[in-house]
């Protein structure tokens, strides 16, 4: 435990600092397996390189969700000198996402009748239409480096809720991030797209990071420390000449975060990106991405910024209402199935914020399960997205999903129950994970909280149109055109597709095992 | 008292008889119906079994009940019970789901995976208006409110009309907005509420101490997806296109049971649970059931489409209910609740009869028929005696409780009965010049002959013009069971019966 730093110099650079191993440990296996995953990329045969990174990368995921299940549970503490905190919602928010990275990654490595990986170009650096481009299919070249950038990836989501100062914070935020900029460049069709929803990600990203570390250096500023702790119990103390940089230091790095959740005003990525990426990888980041940030926002939130919320509340209430009334709005007049998939996002984004706005630890368990919840069903969602084709490519404007009840009746089925559970209709994890949100925000939010719920059940209902529309489509609606065909999937698609819908259907009939654990990891340590 | 789980059974039965349904193999698809029927039959004669179990004189508000934790995180239990007025309600149901499945017979002729869907599809929305009667945990009632939609929803956008995509979606919308503002008051309730892993049971948010606004502003929220649901006037626009729409089965479910539903959620939930608002509002609710009643009335004699008259009268019915359950006397109460049971099978004799004129003729238009009673004499008669029963002729059930409502309504809102009682006059007239223009006149000259009533048929119509007649003569069958109920929910209101002007002298 580290005591309060007043000198400029974290005591970690000051002391040997003692690291609690069993703590840290999924995190270190997530890194040593990336590590390793690079090494097999550039060692292994390129036959039996997909193959052996597949198998790689998932008993990577598995191996740290197990230690992180079977020892790190009972290391809860904060190590490395303060900077990272294993705590509750540290451990939940990990295991989260260990689960929904292992569908992810099984989503990312199916083949369908190909050789290697369906959703990703064989030469990444190829001009889209050149002759190289042909020449590297021809030689059967694979980008299965996809796989050790989503273990860096995930290394950086872990790391970004246990982050305990805004330095560590930041370094997670980059590490999961620039994977991600990658991973989303490197879609076999529609490259061009896929091209462009990278450089937006990246150059936006790299915008809301300056954000963030201008936040970070205001805070510092004014608080002497980037230690999370200390800049609350300065909050009380500070001088109060120094109040001016509170505010704008604790605005600037919540937008920082609120950028990768795609609240509104900071969305605009979102449709561009969802669109662009490989469809597996928009279901990564719509899940996990998710699920990390907000697990930062929640830690800064609760733990560093609380003493002042007062003043910022009002301004992230304003985010959490327009992410709902945007998103869902404009979820109505979208036409692409990624584009509205990434819309919901954003309104699905703003239902958590006000879980996030009760400050209780009901509204931490309740954000924390809401996020678990809806990873589930959102890697499944685009999973059956990937597995709709017309020519090839993927069906993803909604007239190419007429009629699919007729011919598909089970991917119609699946798909139809994942809107539902989109709509939150009662018995699927899509009810029970707003009711989560949204009854500590009524309980303990004050008017504001009442005002934001009852928003929030609008726009629910303005969605819920959105998603019936989708079904009217598949069941009632003649095909409009013959080539739309489903594309069999391998057992790894399968798998993650119905865990995927078998929880969200579990966790909306009996919720209790889960949300036991989420409130009992509702605790942050200080 | 049994401990036997008489409700949960009644809940499993249709939903496993729906699980076999649709795992029945290819080639024994036909036996669908069959299975559906059987299944149906099963579950009315448990549901006897289980009334047989309900003593009136018990002291406690619910009986027959289960209570099991379901997720204590959020204080929800799987807890269910039943009062007079649920009993009676469920007994409803019971019986109208085979005479439905019945109907319903040839509704896909093309048979297969549609026929096997259509039938389960039905079996699952039995155990759902089983249990949304039965639930005494507000949340647990929430979770079968919302969830019913989706059953309904396809029933009537898989297998109805012309523009069935359209009538669907708007009944889902309406009735999904409503039950979205109502999950608010039901958060909030839980906030009001002694809290703990069983803080949503009715038992225990009945009788609390709640500020004035809170009050309100849930009794609002609640009140507000019971009227879509009932539904009233100026909700109601999504009722005809849906019952127009939709397979006459489907619309006697929709129509007959479910929006009930609503009626039976105001007298469960809002009254019993926020009695001081439920007076607050009684002015505005009394008068929109007026204008239900008026407006519903009106609009039927206008209509040409047999479906959607049969529906509008339905809107002036449930103004009727909505008027004697908040006129909040013992008669009215009373009175209400033996409606919704007789409008129920009398709409299902309305709905059903026509269905079989339509399914003869191929149109839905009233101006198509005419002299129809020349040629199918049978199906002319018992439509006659389902129209005399939605206008509340005396020996029909449906005119004891008209008149239980109005006299009920009279003792403390004279206006407003005066003007309900304009309705009669109205419901004769759009039930006796639909009946003149569908069976009276020339024999009509069609291009192929059609038959009077089949045995299937007959089948279908015996049973309800047997109930209507049998609780036209014997309400008391009925009105013995729900006056416990009636009391005990007045008793928690907080309400008593007028005085009659001349109580207390002997002439």
């Amino acid at each position: 435990m580290s005591a309060v730093v007043t000198s400029a110099v974290p005591a970690a650079f000051l002391q040997a600092v003692k690291v609690d191993y069993w703590a840290v440990l999924p995190l270190l296996i997530v890194l040593g397996g990336a590590l390793v995953g690079v090494l097999v990329e550039a060692f292994a045969p390129r036959r039996s390189r997909h193959t052996l990174q597949v198998v790689w990368t998932l008993l990577t995921l598995v191996a740290s969700l197990v230690v992180l299940a079977g020892w790190s549970r009972g290391h809860e503490a904060k190590t490395l000198g303060g900077s990272v905190v294993i705590d509750g919602p540290t451990l939940f928010l990990q295991g989260t996402l260990l689960a929904l990275s292992i569908l992810a990654v099984l989503t990312m490595a199916e083949r369908f009748p190909g050789q290697d990986a369906d959703a990703f170009t064989p030469m990444g650096a190829a001009t889209p239409g050149s002759p190289y481009e042909a020449a590297a299919a021809r030689a059967g070249l694979t980008t299965s480096e996809i796989f050790p950038l989503t273990l860096l990836s995930v290394a950086g989501m872990m790391l970004f809720p246990a982050a305990g100062d805004l330095i560590t914070m930041f370094v997670a935020l980059e590490v999961l991030s620039l994977p991600l900029y990658i991973m989303c460049g490197l879609a076999r069709r529609r490259r061009l797209l896929s091209h462009e929803a990278s450089l937006k990600y990246f150059l936006l990203g790299a915008f809301s990071s300056a954000f963030f570390l201008f936040g970070a250096a205001l805070l510092f500023a004014y608080s002497g420390s980037l230690d999370l702790v200390t800049i609350a119990s300065t909050t009380s103390a500070a001088a109060p000449e120094l109040n001016n940089l509170l505010l704008p230091g604790v605005l600037l790095v919540l937008i920082g975060l609120m950028f990768k959740i795609g609240a509104v005003p900071f969305h605009s990525w979102t449709p561009d990106v969802y669109q662009g990426a490989p469809t597996p990888v928009s279901g990564f980041m719509a899940a996990c991405t998710k699920a990390a940030a907000f697990g930062a926002i929640l830690r800064v939130a609760y733990t560093a910024f609380d003493g002042s919320r007062w003043d910022w509340r009002a301004a992230v209430i304003a985010v959490a209402i327009l992410t709902m009334v945007v998103g869902s709005v404009l979820s109505v007049t979208q036409t692409d199935m990624k584009r509205l998939l990434a819309y919901s996002s954003i309104a699905h984004a703003g239902f958590v914020l006000v879980g996030v706005m009760a400050f209780d630890k009901a509204g931490v368990s309740g954000t924390m399960f809401y996020v678990a919840a809806y990873g589930l069903t959102v890697i499944a969602a685009f999973a059956v997205v990937s597995m709709i084709r017309e020519n090839g490519s993927e069906a993803t404007h909604l007239s190419q999903w007429a009629g699919l009840g007729k011919n598909h009746p089970v991917v119609a089925g699946v798909f139809a129950f994942i809107l539902l559970a989109f709509a939150g209709i009662p018995l699927t994890s899509g009810f029970t994970a707003k009711y989560a949100v949204f009854a500590p925000a009524v309980t303990d939010g004050g008017r504001a909280g009442v005002i934001m719920v009852i928003i929030g059940v609008l726009c629910s209902a303005i969605t819920a149109f959105v998603y019936v529309r989708i079904i009217i489509l598949m069941y009632f609606t003649e095909p409009s055109s013959e080539d739309v065909t489903v594309l069999v999937p391998s057992p790894m698609t399968t798998i993650a597709v119905t865990v995927g819908v078998l929880l969200t259907f579990a966790l909306g009939v009996v919720p209790g095992p889960v949300l036991d654990l989420a409130g009992q990891a509702s605790q942050f340590i200080r | 008292m049994s401990s036997f789980p008489w409700l949960t059974t009644l809940l499993v039965v249709p939903l496993v008889g729906a699980l076999i349904v649709v795992l029945l193999p290819k080639g024994s698809a036909g036996r669908a119906k069959h299975v559906a029927l059987g299944v149906s039959l099963v579950t009315l004669v448990l549901g006897i079994a289980a009334a047989t179990q309900y003593r009136r004189d018990a002291g406690t508000q619910f009986q027959l009940t289960e209570r099991h934790e379901w997720i204590p995180q959020f204080g929800v239990s799987y807890a269910l019970g039943v009062d007079g007025i649920a009993l009676v309600l469920i007994l409803m149901a019971l019986v109208l789901t085979p005479i439905c499945i019945l109907a319903a017979w040839d509704d896909v002729p093309e048979g297969g995976t549609r026929e096997k869907s259509y039938f389960a599809l039905m079996l699952v929305l039995l155990a759902f208006m089983v249990g949304v009667f039965a639930a005494t945990d507000v949340f647990f009632f929430y979770v079968l409110f919302e969830a019913m939609l989706i059953p309904v929803y396809f029933l009537i956008g898989s297998f109805g009309g012309e523009r069935r995509q359209y009538a669907a979606l708007k009944f889902l919308l309406f009735s999904l907005a409503g039950g979205l503002v109502m999950l608010v008051a039901v958060i909030a309730l839980y906030h009001y509420g002694p809290g703990g892993s069983e803080g949503f049971l009715v038992e225990k948010l009945t009788g609390l101490t709640i500020p004035q606004t809170a009050e309100r502003l849930m009794f609002v929220g609640f009140f507000l997806a019971f009227a879509v649901k009932a539904p009233m006037w100026p909700v109601h626009t999504w009722l005809p296109d849906a019952a127009t729409e939709a397979k006459p089965a489907t619309a006697v479910l929709l129509v007959g049971v479910l929006d009930k539903v609503g009626t039976y959620g105001m007298i469960r939930f809002c009254l019993q649970l926020f009695p001081e608002a439920s007076k607050w509002a009684t002015p505005v609710v009394i008068a929109l059931a007026v204008v239900s009643v008026l407006y519903g009335a009106l609009l039927a004699i206008g209509q040409t489409d047999m479906m959607r008259l049969i529906a509008f009268t339905s809107v002036s019915h449930f103004g009727f209910i909505v008027l004697g359950i908040f006129a909040m006397t013992s008669t009215g109460f009373a009175g209400s609740s033996l409606y919704m049971v007789n409008h129920g099978f009398s709409t299902a004799a309305l709905f059903l009869f026509a269905g079989m004129f339509i399914i003869r003729r191929g149109s839905k238009q009233i101006p198509d028929f005419g002299g129809w009673q020349r040629i199918t004499p049978v199906l002319a008669g018992v439509f006659l005696v389902a129209g005399l029963s939605a206008l509340s002729l005396p020996g029909l059930s449906t005119f004891v409780s008209e008149f239980l409502v109005l006299v009920g309504t009279f003792q403390k809102y004279t206006l407003a009965t005066v003007l309900a009682v304009l309705a009669i006059v109205l419901a004769a007239l759009y039930v006796l010049l639909m009946y003149k223009r569908i069976a009276t006149g020339p024999t009509p000259e069609l291009p192929e002959p059609v038959s009077d009533l089949g045995i299937r048929e007959r089948l279908v119509a015996a049973p309800l013009i047997a109930v209507l007649l049998v609780l036209g003569f014997a309400p008391n069958l009925a009105l013995d069971v729900i006056n416990p109920a009636v009391t005990a929910t007045l008793h928690h209101v907080g309400v008593t019966d007028p005085t009659p002007l001349n109580a207390g002298s002997d002439k």
